[in-house]
């Protein structure tokens, strides 16, 4: 199948401040008090995903791993649980990172479905050692959501980078 | 390696590096967290960094609950001020009549030279939001080390057992619920005076287990704390008997049990203080000191109790 995206926009360069910014505020979205809604999406790792796909030179395995610990210690789970699920997504983002932008959005989604798949999976093969219960089945309905979720979430973490409408004939781009 | 040409971009050690020190650094933390528990440090610290955003994100909720709690009507709060002060008169001659039984029991026990029980104090505390895990039942309460919380205090709210402190941070401590997975109490039956251990089962429910399956256990009797762990106080409520299922082919009956305190409620719960350590004849300390921290009764001796009875 012959690659289908194309853009006819040109992207600035991201401002790390504005990475740093995105994750945190992630962060703060995983942290509101949903706990008793098991089908919400994981942000942070959708976030970290994100990022390891457009930025796999500044967001990667190790944000994704400090992310995590600071994700155990908010959900009190096992220490490291959270930073493992995510260092695996950020790798697998950043291999998969060079083939994905070619594809329409909608492609792209379906790829990213089996990463927060993964991040799921792994926090529950972590705790199934010790013996937890599967929490049902919505437990796995937060992946699809966050599939559905990258739509919207690629126009506005991408929107500060959006080059300016009105065009200025001496700028070189 | 000196003929290879300089790379064009610094891109750091290769991906597959990276991730086996970061995977290995996960697993270890994953392992020396659930093994050993010597990371509470590392936890506390981050924690620090944790908190105040966790606190930025629970301000609109909070902000949003008590708007609502200021728009909802007069009417509301006065029936609900007389209905507490109605349950409130209810329990004036029983509350009244405790204290003088209590200090006739106090009395009793001193002329038969049984030492004294120790009174419950504790400290209110609020229920801020239950932990993100999705695969425990805890809530965290804002009392902390500040408020020298310790880990093991058992927590009880006006009706019941709710769970044990089994976290402590600078401001706030984690309390897991006696319907957590495989969290044990020990508890007596007030009916007969009969001991187990009743389990969470992770579902909401609690399971009175390695009961003989002729066990003397009815629907609706009611479960108190033992106090042979040496962490709860005897007498106060846990559960009540919903379910029982005999069957013969398996040795033991599965009773279920659902908790009387509003485990699932959010609220204000009582930290109770922990409990004086149990201090043992000096000829008993040696043989018996494993079996009374450790109640869990066989079954065996189980039977032979309800003989007697």
């Amino acid at each position: 199948m012959p690659a289908t995206f194309s853009s006819s926009r040109i992207l600035q360069p991201v401002r790390p401040l504005f990475i740093l910014v995105s994750l945190l505020a992630a962060l703060a979205l995983n942290f509101l008090p949903t706990s008793a809604w098991s089908w919400m999406p994981d942000w942070v790792a959708l976030v970290i995903v994100f990022w390891s796909i457009r930025e796999p030179r500044r967001v990667g395995m190790g944000t994704g791993f400090i992310l995590g610990l600071a994700m155990d210690v908010a959900d009190s789970s096992v220490m490291g649980q959270h930073a493992l699920a995510y260092v695996l997504a950020a790798y697998a983002a950043s291999a998969l990172s060079r083939r994905i932008m070619w594809f329409p959005l909608g492609q792209q989604a379906l790829h990213v479905l089996p990463l927060l798949l993964l991040v799921q999976a792994v926090q529950f093969a972590v705790r199934v050692v010790p013996g937890v219960t599967l929490p049902g089945f919505s437990y796995f309905v937060g992946p699809l959501i966050g599939a559905l979720l990258w739509w919207p979430l690629t126009f506005v973490l991408l929107l500060p980078q959006y080059q300016p409408v009105d065009r200025d004939a001496n700028r070189p781009i | 390696m000196e003929h290879q040409p300089p790379p064009f971009f610094k891109r750091g050690p290769a991906p597959l590096a990276q991730l086996s020190f970061y995977a290995a650094l996960s697993l270890a933390l994953i392992f020396i967290d659930s093994r050993f528990q010597t990371l509470e440090l590392l936890r506390q610290g981050m924690s620090l960094f944790t908190h105040p955003l966790q606190q930025a994100a629970h301000a609109p909720a909070d902000y949003l609950q008590n708007a609502g709690s200021y728009f909802s009507s007069i009417s509301h709060f006065q029936d609900e001020n007389s209905r507490l002060k109605r349950a409130q008169l209810n329990g004036a001659e029983t509350l009244l009549r405790t204290r003088q039984l209590e200090a006739e029991n106090e009395r009793l026990r001193k002329l038969l030279d049984v030492k004294g029980r120790q009174q419950a104090n504790g400290r209110v505390a609020q229920i801020l939001y239950a932990a993100r895990d999705p695969f425990s039942r805890r809530v965290i309460v804002d009392k902390g080390q500040q408020d020298k919380i310790v880990a093991g205090q058992p927590v009880v709210d006006d009706a019941g057992v709710v769970g044990q402190v089994t976290r402590v941070f600078p401001f706030v401590s984690e309390i897991t619920l006696i319907t957590d997975k495989d969290q044990a109490v020990p508890v007596q039956i007030v009916r007969n005076g009969l001991r187990s251990v009743v389990f969470g089962l992770g579902n909401g429910q609690l399971e009175l287990r390695f009961m003989p399956a002729n066990a003397d256990v009815q629907k609706g009797d009611l479960l108190v704390t033992s106090g042979l762990d040496g962490i709860f106080l005897p007498g106060f409520p846990v559960a009540k008997v919903v379910q029982i299922e005999r069957d013969t082919s398996y040795s033991f009956a599965r009773i279920y049990c659902v908790p009387l305190a509003g485990v699932e409620n959010f609220g204000e719960v009582m930290v109770l203080d922990p409990r004086e350590p149990i201090v043992l004849p000096p000829q008993l300390t040696h043989e018996t000191a494993t079996t009374l921290v450790k109640p869990l009764a066989k079954p065996g001796a189980k039977k032979k109790r309800l003989k007697k009875e």
